[in-house]
């Protein structure tokens, strides 16, 4: 940085604060909304000056809706658990079948292998809704629509590919003699994936996992279609904001707020392990 | 008494049955006594890194069989074989320090802890290494890491110490003192050993016999001397020793009481007919042509001889490699002081008939080695 002129820095920082107003400013400016009425939100022109307001917030977690017409219940914190229950569970299951898949893919070459794991990734390719259309009869018939399970085994069209795909890229960015140099030393390959693979791509993992988790979180098309109202996470619970009297852009901002504080939060705890995975590179010496 | 390790024709395909199939390693034989240091010896892709990990088990034998002390080993896991390896890539466990990752090799052994901080120390010492013992693996230098990996397999007793280019990263003057001590330390505690690299000066020093290898096939199995006087074939001739043997294909002509060896139309090689024994002057007869080898330390500068024009001199430091025109070829001789030719300057040589190596044109086999057949 030491060589860089002082025109550069400001190039730089201007170049920086741009990029940051430019993705930060709807966040800031639903944080904003979140603390006002919908009357001072839909103001013409807008103001940055008002009252703030916990009405909103109020309403949301009291599961009351009240506008200027009639008072109706919304059940956000209900929504707001599931998408924890269908996010955590879904990673969880696809960390459980993709991690020990990964490591195959990664190490042994076996006929087909190149083939199933890309069949695995197509799964991304494939537009949603085309899938759900017939996986919805199938699961009314075998009883899976409207059940955490069912809605779990779904999502894993977005978990398992990703974290597959990621966690195979760390796993083969390992030198295979390190886990040779320990079974050598007398170890079974399972304690070698358990002892020397798992944290050696511990931080790919959970980059993999927060990402997966993140896909989960903010899926809409599989819940709308599976889930009756009491299995709905967030993503589809936010719809109910839109009222016959108006939409409660204040409610909504508020909902939005609390949905993504979950996922931020997580995302802050698995920063310094992203980092750390970034720094993986030192392993091959 | 049987042998230590023993391959019994084993072989390498990589993509068997494909457009892309590698044969890495031909119809291997090869004994290793107990208590021997064996090298494997070769360019890169000559097939001794496919050896060595069929030997480990880390790649499967595509067929054959490897015996470890009389017990077949090869379609055991690498855990149960009995072998202790050194990485080429080091490959220590970054989360531990160096003195953890020498004692996680002697964790099957189940000795006390005193006593494998005694053995961690004492290896340590010999590697020059008790410095870093609490150093992390990437705080440390490539030729350090690779001590540490020589370490870790040196501190077991296995059956067998496998070693994949053990010293490549150190300093010259370094790899010179720990040659000794290794082997030392190998004799000292009658370990087998195994150790693959493509440095000759190494495995001379290190190895009581050396196989060298080229193309997936074993050319020579023998002693250091052996491969230097007696090259079983052209290639372990031109390979083994440094500058490389000058070869010449010649035609034999023999004429009364002599053997004239012909170069070129003008130049001859002559010799008293007692110098090659009866069987060597009929079989090189037969032939329409044959190369001849001849060592540069061999090439003597004389008043008289054949003549030769030089065009490089170089000074070693402690001997001079001249290079001059000689029968429409090139010819190195090795002088053992600072010698004068200048480029330019007309010189006499004079190869004695006790240095020639004799070979098969076509096969590239060696016929004779100072004129008795080999």
């Amino acid at each position: 940085m030491d060589h860089t002129s002082f025109l550069e820095r400001w190039f730089r920082r201007a170049a920086l604060s741009i990029i940051i107003v430019f993705f930060m400013f709807p966040i800031f400016w639903i944080v904003l909304m979140s603390f006002q009425t919908n009357e001072t939100i839909l103001r013409s022109p807008p103001s940055m000056s008002f009252t703030p307001t916990l009405d909103n917030y109020m309403a949301i977690i009291a599961g009351r809706l009240d506008s200027n017409v009639a008072s109706m219940g919304i059940d956000f914190v209900n929504n707001l658990m599931n998408s924890i229950i269908l996010s955590v569970c879904s990673v969880a299951v696809a960390l459980i079948l993709g991690v020990p898949a990964a490591y195959a893919f990664a190490r042994h070459k076996f006929k087909g292998s190149e083939d199933i794991a890309f069949t695995l990734l197509s799964f991304r390719f494939a537009p949603p809704l085309l899938v759900l259309l017939p996986l919805t009869l199938y699961f009314q018939e075998i009883g899976l629509a409207d059940t955490y399970l069912g809605l779990v085994w779904v999502y894993q069209l977005i978990c398992l590919p990703l974290i597959l795909w990621i966690v195979r890229g760390y796993f083969e960015d390992i030198s295979p003699d390190i886990e040779y140099a320990y079974r050598i030393a007398g170890h079974s390959w399972f304690s070698t994936f358990r002892k020397i693979a798992l944290p050696l791509a511990g931080p790919g993992i959970a980059a993999a996992g927060l990402l997966a988790f993140i896909f989960a979180w903010n899926n809409f098309i599989f819940a709308l279609v599976l889930a009756s109202a009491d299995k709905q996470p967030v993503t589809v619970g936010a719809l109910a904001f839109v009222t016959a009297s108006g939409i409660q852009y204040g409610q909504i901002a508020a909902a939005i707020v609390l949905s993504i504080a979950p996922t931020l939060a997580l995302a802050l705890w698995a920063q310094r392990y992203l980092v750390e995975g970034l720094s993986l590179g030192a392993v091959k010496g | 008494m049987t042998a230590q390790l023993h391959l019994k024709t084993i072989n390498k395909k990589y993509n068997p049955g494909t457009a892309h199939e590698v044969h890495a390693v031909q119809d291997l034989d090869l004994e290793v006594e107990r208590g021997e240091i064996v090298a494997l010896l070769g360019s890169s892709g000559c097939g001794k890194t496919s050896t060595l990990r069929m030997i480990a088990g880390f790649e499967e034998v595509s067929s054959g069989e490897v015996d470890i002390d009389g017990r077949r080993i090869d379609r055991l896991a690498p855990a149960k074989r009995g072998v202790a390896m050194a990485f080429e890539g080091y490959s220590l466990y970054p989360p531990l320090t160096i003195r953890e990752n020498i004692a996680f090799a002697l964790k099957s052994e189940r000795l006390r802890q005193s006593e494998v901080n005694t053995r961690v120390e004492q290896i340590a010492a010999l590697l020059e290494i008790s410095d870093i013992l609490d150093k992390h693996p990437n705080a440390i230098s490539g030729g350090q890491q690779q001590r540490v990996s020589l370490g870790r397999a040196l501190i077991r007793r296995a059956d067998l110490h496998v070693l994949d280019e053990p010293m490549g990263q150190l300093e010259p003057q370094l790899r010179a003192i720990l040659r000794g001590r290794i082997k030392h330390y190998i004799k000292e505690h009658e370990l087998t050993a195994i150790l693959v690299t493509h440095d000759q000066t190494e495995a001379n020093a290190l190895a009581d016999r050396i196989a060298v290898m080229e193309g997936g096939l074993l050319q020579q199995y023998d002693t250091p001397e052996n491969l230097k006087n007696r090259p079983a074939n052209i290639f372990t001739g031109a390979f083994i020793g440094e500058p490389p043997m000058n070869l010449f294909a010649a035609v034999a002509e023999v004429v009364a009481d002599r053997v004239d060896l012909r170069l070129a139309p003008d130049i001859a090689l002559s010799y008293p007919s007692t110098a090659f024994s009866d069987e060597l002057q009929q079989r090189i007869q037969q032939d329409q042509g044959v190369m001849i080898g001849i060592r540069p330390h061999s090439v003597q500068l004389t008043v008289e001889g054949l003549p030769a024009e030089v065009y490089a001199n170089q000074w070693l430091g402690d001997q001079t490699h001249i290079a001059a025109r000689f029968a429409g070829g090139s010819i190195v001789s090795v002088v053992h002081d600072l010698a004068l030719p200048k480029p330019g300057d007309q010189i006499n040589l004079s190869i004695s008939a006790h240095d020639l190596h004799i070979f098969d044109n076509n096969t590239g086999e060696a016929l004779s080695h100072g004129g008795q057949l080999a």
